[in-house]
Parts: C-alpha cells; sequence; structure tokens
C-alpha cells in the first residue's frame, strides 16, 4: 500500500506497480487531472507538481520514491474559492490559450516565486523550462511580474 | 465584376477543404439556411425561462408560422435565460485555443445586451439540425457565424422586450435595454431579463430573423473590449475540462501501437505474453481499415491494441509488446530522396501541370537577366501538447464518446461505420482541445477509440497515445521546393515571375497531398503581365494535413522572401517595392462574397506596420528590420521583425510588430493573444523538421523535436486596423508572415539569403 500527502491530505493506493509514476497515480488513482500528461521524457513540463515544494516532472518519478512526503498539486495551490496571486494574475492577463499547459506553468512559477519573490527576467527564462505549444510566453512572463508586483510588501510570494 | 480584387487562392482552396470535409458546399448552405433560418424555442426544463435556438434548414413553414416546431429538450440552443436571472450561452464550435469560446458569448451578449456580468458561456452540444456545422478550422468561425449569432442574442432581446411591452402596456418602441434589464424610461420602469424571462418564454418567436435590427457598430459595448477566457478560472484550478480528464465508473484504458513506418502490419506478436502482464485486461491485432495516404478520411491503422486496468498499465505492456511487422504495405518515403529529386526537377521551367500562364513568361525570362531563387521546406509536426486520446463506451445499440476533435460532425459516420451502428446513435460530447492546430480535423484518434471500445462491449474506455504514437503518426504539415525566376524591368519593377513548385500526390489516386498546392489567383497572379505558375509532383505515402494556415504558412515563407529577393536586386526599399506592387490594383471597389485580397487593405497594413515598426529610421546598433506580407484566411496582415545576429549566427528576435486588418475585433484580449502566439509558434517552427526514412519519422519527442520555449520570447507589438469589412478569423493568418519577416530581417543583418527551412542547415538558431 502507497501512502501520499497530497494538497494536505494523507492518501492510500493499493495494488499499483512500483515503477508507476507520480503523474499516473494521480490521474488515474486519485483522479486529480489538473496534473497533464504532455510526452512522458520529462520535456514538456505539463506533469509537473511540488515535492516538498520543488517543482519536479511527475512523470519522471516513481510515485513510491514520494510516499510520505508533501505533493501538491495544481488542485492545491488555492485555498478554496482564494485564488493566488499568480492565479489571480493569470486570469487578469488572460495568459491560456488551449490551456493544456497552463497547470504545468503555474505550479512552476509558483515555485520561481517562492524561490525569486521578484524575479528578474532572466530568471523567469532559466526558470520556466515548460513548454506552451500555443506561445502563451509572452503573458506567462508578464502575470509573474505582476504576481511579483502584488504580493511585495506582502511577506510573501504567491 | 471586377477583376481587380482577387479571390484568393488559399482562401478558395480551404473553402474546398472544408466543403470536402463537411460534405456539403459551405457558402451556399450558408446562403440556404439564411433564407430558412427560424428561431425555434425549446423547453426550458425544470428551471423554466426562456431557451431559444436559432436553427438553420428549419421547413419555411414552421419559421414563418412563428410556431415552435416540436422538438427534443435541447441542452444546446444559444441562448438560456433563467428566472434567477443566469443567463447562459452556448458556443457552438469547438474551442481549440483559439478562444473561439469567449468570442462567441461576447457576439451573443452584445445583440442580446447582457450584462458580461450575468453570462456564462458553455460548450453546445454537437447537434446539426441546431446549429449546422460546428467545427473549428480555416480561421472560419467568425465569418461564418458573425450573422446568426447575431440574430440570435438580438432575437432573444426581442423577445424580452415584447414580454415587458406587454406586461407595462406599452409600445416596444418605447422600450430600450442595458446590462441584462429592458427599460421604460418615460415612467422610469425596469425589470430584469430573469425576471421576464417566463413571460418572454410564452411569446411568439420573432418571425424573422433577419428582419431584427442589429446594433451599430457604434453602440457596442462589448465588441472590441479586453476579456479573459471564460474558462480561464477552471484552467488555473486544474478542473477536468479536456478528454483526457474524464474518469468514468469502471473505465479501462488502452493504446494501439501502430507501425513506426506508417502503414505497416502485423506479421504476429507475443499477444499472449502481454495478456498475462500485471493489470492487462486483453490484447488483440488490428487489421485496420485506413489507408496511411488517406488521412482526411481516416480509420484505423493496423497494429496490436492493449488494453488494461490503467495507463501505466498498458504503457508498461507496451514496452514488453514485441511485434514482427510486414513492411510490404508500409511506406518507404525517404526525404533525403525527396530532396535530391527535387532539385533535378526544378530546373525545368514548368512542372508536369501549369496552374496559371499570363502572357508570354518564357519571353520575358529570355529578354533579361532573371533574378533567381531555389527554396526548400521541411515537414513539420503539430505537436500538440494534449497527445490524442478519446474515451469511448459501446453500449451494444449505441455509443457515447467524449473526445478533442476539431471536426466533431465528421466524427459521428466514421464512428457509426466501425461500431456498425446508424450515425445517430453515435453521441459525442465535445471537449475543450488541447491544442488543434489543423491535427484534430482528422478523426482518426476517435476511430481508434470507438474500434477498441466496440471489442470491450458496455465498458467506457480510454484511448491513449503516447507523444510518440502522436509524433509518429502525425498529419504532416507538408515540405517542399520552389523555383522562382523573377525579371525586373529597367526602372526595377517587378516585370514577370515563373513560378515552380514541386509537391507531392498520394501515390495511388494522384490527388494532391493536403496544403501541397497552387491557387490560381496566387499573388502575384493578378498584379503582372507576364506570370506563370506550375506544379511537379512527387508520391508521398506520408500521412499530411492541414497545419495552421495550410498551405499560406509555406507559401508565404517562399513568396515573401523572394520578393524580398528581388526588392534587394532592384536596389529598392522593400516596403516601397511591394507598395507599388499593390498599388497597381488600388482603389477598386470591393467584390461581393467573401472578401479577397484586397489591394487597399494590403497596401493599409504595409505603410501600417512600417510607421509603427520605425522603418527607415535608426535602429540600435545591430539592430536590422525584415518585412513580410501575406493574406490569408481573409486577413491582411504586414509584420516587420526586428532582429540581430551574434558572430555563431544566433538570431535574436527582439521585437515584432504586427499589423491586422480582420475588421472590428471582437475581443481585444483574445486577438492579440493569437497574434502573440503565431510570433512564437513561427519562430518555433522556423528551427524545426521532421524527416522520414523508411516512411518512418526520425523525430518523436520533444526531445529531437524541440518546440519553443520561454527564453528570448519577442515582444510582439499588434495594431489592427479595424476597418469596416465583417470581422475574420484570427487563429491563423497572422502566422504566415512571420517567418519571412525573420528570414528578410536576418538577410538585412548578415547579408545571407536563408533559402532551406529549418534555418538550421544554414548555421544559424534562433535565440
Amino acid at each position: 500500500m502507497l501512502r501520499l500527502n497530497v494538497n494536505g491530505q494523507e492518501r492510500t493506493i493499493d495494488g499499483i506497480a512500483d515503477d508507476t509514476p507520480l503523474l499516473w497515480v494521480l490521474r488515474d488513482e486519485l483522479k486529480l487531472v489538473g496534473t497533464k500528461f504532455g510526452c512522458g521524457v520529462g520535456q514538456c513540463g505539463a506533469c509537473t507538481v511540488h515535492l516538498n515544494g520543488q517543482p519536479i516532472r511527475s512523470c519522471q518519478i516513481p510515485a513510491v520514491a514520494a510516499a510520505g512526503q508533501k505533493v501538491t498539486t495544481v488542485e492545491g495551490l488555492s485555498a478554496g474559492a482564494q485564488l493566488t496571486a499568480l492565479q489571480q494574475a493569470w486570469i487578469d492577463h488572460d495568459v491560456p490559450q488551449c490551456g493544456y499547459c497552463q497547470s504545468g506553468q503555474l505550479m512552476t512559477a509558483t515555485a520561481l516565486l517562492k524561490q525569486h519573490p521578484k524575479p528578474t527576467d532572466a530568471q523567469i527564462d532559466q526558470f520556466m523550462t515548460n513548454i506552451c505549444r500555443c506561445g502563451t510566453y509572452v503573458r506567462i512572463r508578464k502575470a509573474i511580474h505582476a504576481a511579483a508586483a502584488a504580493t511585495a510588501g506582502k511577506g510573501g510570494a504567491a | 465584376m471586377s477583376a481587380v480584387i482577387n479571390s484568393n487562392a488559399e482562401h478558395h482552396t480551404m473553402i474546398a477543404e472544408f466543403e470536402r470535409l463537411l460534405a456539403q458546399p459551405m457558402e451556399a448552405a450558408a446562403a440556404q439556411s439564411l433564407s430558412r433560418r427560424g428561431f425555434m424555442k425549446l423547453s426550458g426544463g425544470v428551471g423554466g425561462g426562456l431557451v431559444l435556438a436559432l436553427a438553420v434548414g428549419l421547413p419555411d413553414q414552421a419559421s414563418a408560422q412563428g410556431a415552435p416546431p416540436q422538438v427534443p429538450f435541447a441542452p444546446g440552443a444559444y441562448v438560456r435565460i433563467s428566472p434567477d436571472g443566469k443567463i447562459t450561452l452556448y458556443s457552438k464550435n469547438p474551442e481549440i485555443g483559439q478562444g473561439i469560446k469567449t468570442a462567441f458569448g461576447v457576439i451573443l451578449a452584445e445583440e442580446l445586451d447582457a450584462a458580461w456580468a450575468d453570462v456564462t458561456v458553455e460548450q453546445a452540444e454537437i447537434n446539426a439540425a441546431v446549429y449546422g456545422a460546428q467545427f473549428a478550422g480555416g480561421s472560419l468561425s467568425i465569418p461564418t457565424n458573425w450573422d446568426n449569432l447575431r440574430q440570435a442574442g438580438a432575437g432573444a432581446r426581442a423577445m424580452l422586450v415584447a414580454a415587458a411591452a406587454k406586461q407595462w402596456g406599452v409600445a416596444e418602441s418605447e422600450l430600450t435595454t442595458a446590462d441584462s434589464n429592458v427599460i421604460h424610461a418615460a415612467s422610469g420602469r425596469k425589470a430584469s431579463y430573469g425576471s421576464l424571462a417566463n413571460a418572454a418564454a410564452a411569446l411568439p418567436v420573432p418571425a424573422d430573423a433577419k428582419a431584427l435590427k442589429l446594433k451599430d457598430r457604434k453602440d457596442y459595448k462589448l465588441i472590441g473590449k479586453r476579456f479573459t477566457g471564460v474558462d480561464n478560472v477552471a484552467l488555473v484550478t486544474g478542473k477536468p475540462l479536456f478528454a483526457i480528464d474524464v474518469n468514468l465508473p469502471g473505465m479501462l484504458y488502452a493504446s494501439l501501437v501502430k507501425c513506426p513506418s506508417v502503414g505497416g502490419k502485423v506479421a504476429s506478436a507475443n499477444i499472449d505474453e502481454i495478456k498475462k502482464l500485471p493489470g492487462i485486461t486483453d490484447a488483440f491485432i488490428v487489421e485496420g481499415t485506413a489507408k496511411p495516404a488517406n488521412v482526411m478520411a481516416t480509420g484505423v491503422l493496423p497494429g496490436v491494441a492493449i488494453v488494461g486496468k490503467s495507463t501505466w498499465a498498458v504503457f508498461s505492456a507496451r514496452k514488453q509488446l514485441k511485434v514482427n511487422w510486414d513492411h510490404s504495405t508500409a511506406s518507404k518515403d525517404s526525404w533525403t530522396d525527396y530532396v535530391a529529386k527535387a532539385k533535378e526537377l526544378s530546373v525545368k521551367p514548368a512542372g508536369d501541370k501549369v496552374v496559371r500562364t499570363v502572357g508570354d513568361v518564357d519571353k520575358a525570362l529570355a529578354s533579361a537577366k532573371p533574378v533567381e531563387g531555389y527554396y526548400q521546406f521541411a515537414f513539420v509536426s503539430h505537436a500538440q501538447l494534449e497527445p490524442q486520446n478519446t474515451v469511448a463506451w459501446f453500449k451494444g445499440d449505441s455509443i457515447e464518446l467524449w473526445a478533442p476533435t476539431q471536426l466533431p460532425a465528421n466524427s459521428l459516420p466514421l464512428v457509426a461505420g466501425i461500431a456498425g451502428l446508424k450515425a445517430d446513435k453515435v453521441t459525442l460530447h465535445q471537449m475543450r482541445v488541447g491544442g488543434g492546430f489543423g491535427r484534430r480535423l482528422l478523426n482518426d484518434f476517435v476511430a481508434d477509440a470507438a474500434y477498441v471500445a466496440t471489442k470491450v462491449p458496455n465498458t467506457p474506455v480510454k484511448l491513449m497515445w503516447t507523444r510518440e504514437d502522436d509524433m509518429e503518426h502525425d498529419a504532416y504539415r507538408v515540405g517542399g521546393f520552389m523555383a522562382y525566376k523573377g525579371v525586373l524591368d529597367e526602372q526595377g519593377k517587378l516585370a514577370a515571375l515563373n513560378a515552380h513548385m514541386i509537391g507531392f500526390e498520394d501515390p495511388v489516386s494522384k490527388a494532391p497531398t493536403t496544403a501541397s498546392d497552387f491557387g490560381a489567383n496566387e499573388f502575384p497572379a493578378n498584379y503582372l503581365t507576364d506570370y506563370r505558375s506550375s506544379i511537379s509532383r512527387l508520391p508521398l505515402s506520408m500521412p499530411c494535413g492541414p497545419w495552421r494556415a495550410p498551405g499560406s504558412n509555406t507559401m508565404s515563407w517562399v513568396q515573401q522572401s523572394f520578393f524580398h529577393e528581388l526588392a534587394v536586386a532592384a536596389k529598392r526599399d522593400h516596403v516601397e517595392f511591394l507598395l507599388e506592387i499593390f498599388g497597381r490594383k488600388a482603389g477598386a471597389a470591393p467584390q461581393a462574397g467573401p472578401p479577397g485580397l484586397n489591394p487597399d487593405r494590403a497596401i493599409g497594413v504595409i505603410k501600417l506596420a512600417a510607421e509603427k515598426a520605425g522603418w527607415g529610421k535608426p535602429l540600435p546598433k545591430g539592430h536590422h528590420l525584415g518585412l513580410a506580407f501575406f493574406f490569408s484566411h481573409q486577413g491582411h496582415i504586414a509584420e516587420i521583425a526586428e532582429v540581430s545576429v551574434d558572430a555563431k549566427k544566433k538570431v535574436t528576435v527582439h521585437k515584432m510588430t504586427v499589423a491586422c486588418d480582420i475588421g472590428p475585433v471582437i475581443n481585444l484580449s483574445g486577438a492579440e493573444n493569437q497574434v502573440q502566439g503565431c510570433v512564437v509558434d513561427a519562430m518555433s517552427t522556423l528551427a524545426l523538421e521532421i524527416t522520414m526514412e523508411n516512411g518512418a519519422a526520425q523525430q518523436v519527442n520533444y526531445d529531437k523535436y524541440p518546440a519553443r520555449r520561454m527564453p528570448n520570447s519577442p515582444q510582439v507589438d499588434v495594431h489592427f486596423v479595424q476597418s469596416n469589412y465583417n470581422p475574420t478569423g484570427l487563429g491563423e493568418p497572422a502566422f504566415p508572415p512571420a517567418a519571412p519577416a525573420i528570414c528578410n530581417a536576418i538577410f538585412a543583418a548578415t547579408g545571407t539569403r536563408i533559402r532551406t527551412l529549418p534555418i538550421t542547415k544554414a548555421g544559424f538558431s534562433v535565440a
């Protein structure tokens, strides 16, 4: 039996193969489908979640490796209906096109703002390695800067 | 009839393509349905209220009498107003990232005179009887629905006004509307749409949709403003919107493993071993129904299907699968061979098929030393981020599917044929599409799911492609070649042009490969006295299909690059060179029908882009400009790239200035987003290629097909002319001019002309 802490809740999963990537446990077993499958080889970043606050490609680690640790998915970003500053900036700047990569982008950007509350363009370029096939990068950058500005002085990132 | 304004070849090719896809003449059908279009009122269901559909193809009698035809409760239509004031608008076409769900909502809400805050937009069901053609392609959603959506909104508004007039005993002419209210200014009375919904539902529907008064453009409150996408809250909180997110009780998972060489069949496979693997419930050989090159018709390719209890169980089993492929039916195509053959053919002055002849181009070419350019562009993949998938549930006498398709109507007969059912026994739920780019105008993945579902009856099954399946079995953007010869007169004006395209055709039917064609009116056919376009075709069995601005995305690159070569050879300013050509036909009255290439609109956007980009003005050190103009999908777009190139041939695009004439913009935020995305997509595609050997793609995941990421995303300045023509689509037309603008700027910076894509072949990279 696998025990995971996902979005603050203890979850137990039975009968999965030891090599099952965290991605597929989240999507198929826990029905947390906000985390997306894009490439299966750690390239695209659509499957990005946080493991103890750090962004990881969930298609690349077996779920058993996350046992007992804190997993956060896009569904766990905001508490209830209150969106984070970054989610709100995403809406205000109308970032998505098809929207498929956006939860992964948000997870990466959330981790970026934790590490660099006021990121430079160079830091954004270095940190944001997710593919957006629709090419919404111009708006992702704006939304990150906007969220950084919105949270400045509030003592915390998004 | 004016011969001055061209009917753009590409536009009509696209229309023809969709007519084939939809099995109906679109423009004729639209005209016919306008005359027969009538309102129908649908049952409001348990909650009551007004539900109004504007149906196409209703019998004249029903609409003329204003009697609600007997239709079943349809949770669709266009407008639903509940007594509690909630307004639900239904978007009829698939949302693929082009923002249509938001744009359609804005158009409906505008004529309804609803407050945007009261509005929810939902995906409409797939129902041709209510909605007519439902598809996302050809940037046609806006131009083909502009009238009916406005009429639907205005029709609902008219019924609400009539209900208030009756309630208050005043003339309808004394009433106005605003923000979801009917207002009687004279008496100071005001009634919300919600409070009038039940009364409005009891009234007859407007007899004649075309007689409804639509708003003047100056009175628009919503159209032209900025709206954030209607699904954005759901997207940023990870709500299930996509087919891949569908979970049903007892659902199984499946994958169909196909031959890497397209069209190969299964000789044998270790099926019995696979069936015994943990979590696997079934495995079987699929004979297949599709011809590899004939993907527009689509069907199921041969392979091995594996069914199991989780995606990972199925994907893991694929790794244990051993197949002996029978390559006798597989594609043998080789890009290396095509490159060599095309080069040989290109020396011929004309191809096998002459498309258009004006004057005597051979004589013109003999009279002066022509400017020559031979161009080559690679196959590319759609690489949309959501891999192909569909959930299918075969119930013996019916089948239900959840699919990310751009062309749902075509999937219905396809699925019906596979399941041995009548098309009306197929229910397809249109899901948000995780990237389209034309790939999902084909329903092959829907067919895969339907086929596998018939083998596991009464069980929902999610059919998943891997990324490798997706790139290996794409319907690629076709590669190709163009040999140009142009003649300049003594004033340095373009006098004659010979264009010989080397493209592809189906090896059996000889039909042109999708988007490997040359329109008779392609620019500058109607602007020169000596001109010839022709095409030679090589047999190709790799599947190719529509790819964002099909035909135009490559035609623009070869044509607008070569026009820059001509301007340089003529020692003339590129802006002035293009303006002079369009000026030869300027000032003509527009012709009826869908707008073709209009030289005045072309001149307008070229001048606007030049002004905004600072053409001819001093630039930062090392920065250079490149221009391109292209007309496609009814949009006139000029783009100017500002680039610098370092010593290692790394190209940085600092800024792209884009001037668009697509008529009035519906959602300014969405429109700018499309243009920004097109520029990034074009930069990405400049450096990408799919090569094939022995009928197999050599790049099957993002490691070998590195789609562009965040770094160095350029500033994109978008300027809309906002002309008085009817609004047209923007999912595609900003793509074609971007690549030639960048390549022309690279020439300005380095003196190197890029005649082969990807640009990595010439040692360049895009920063």
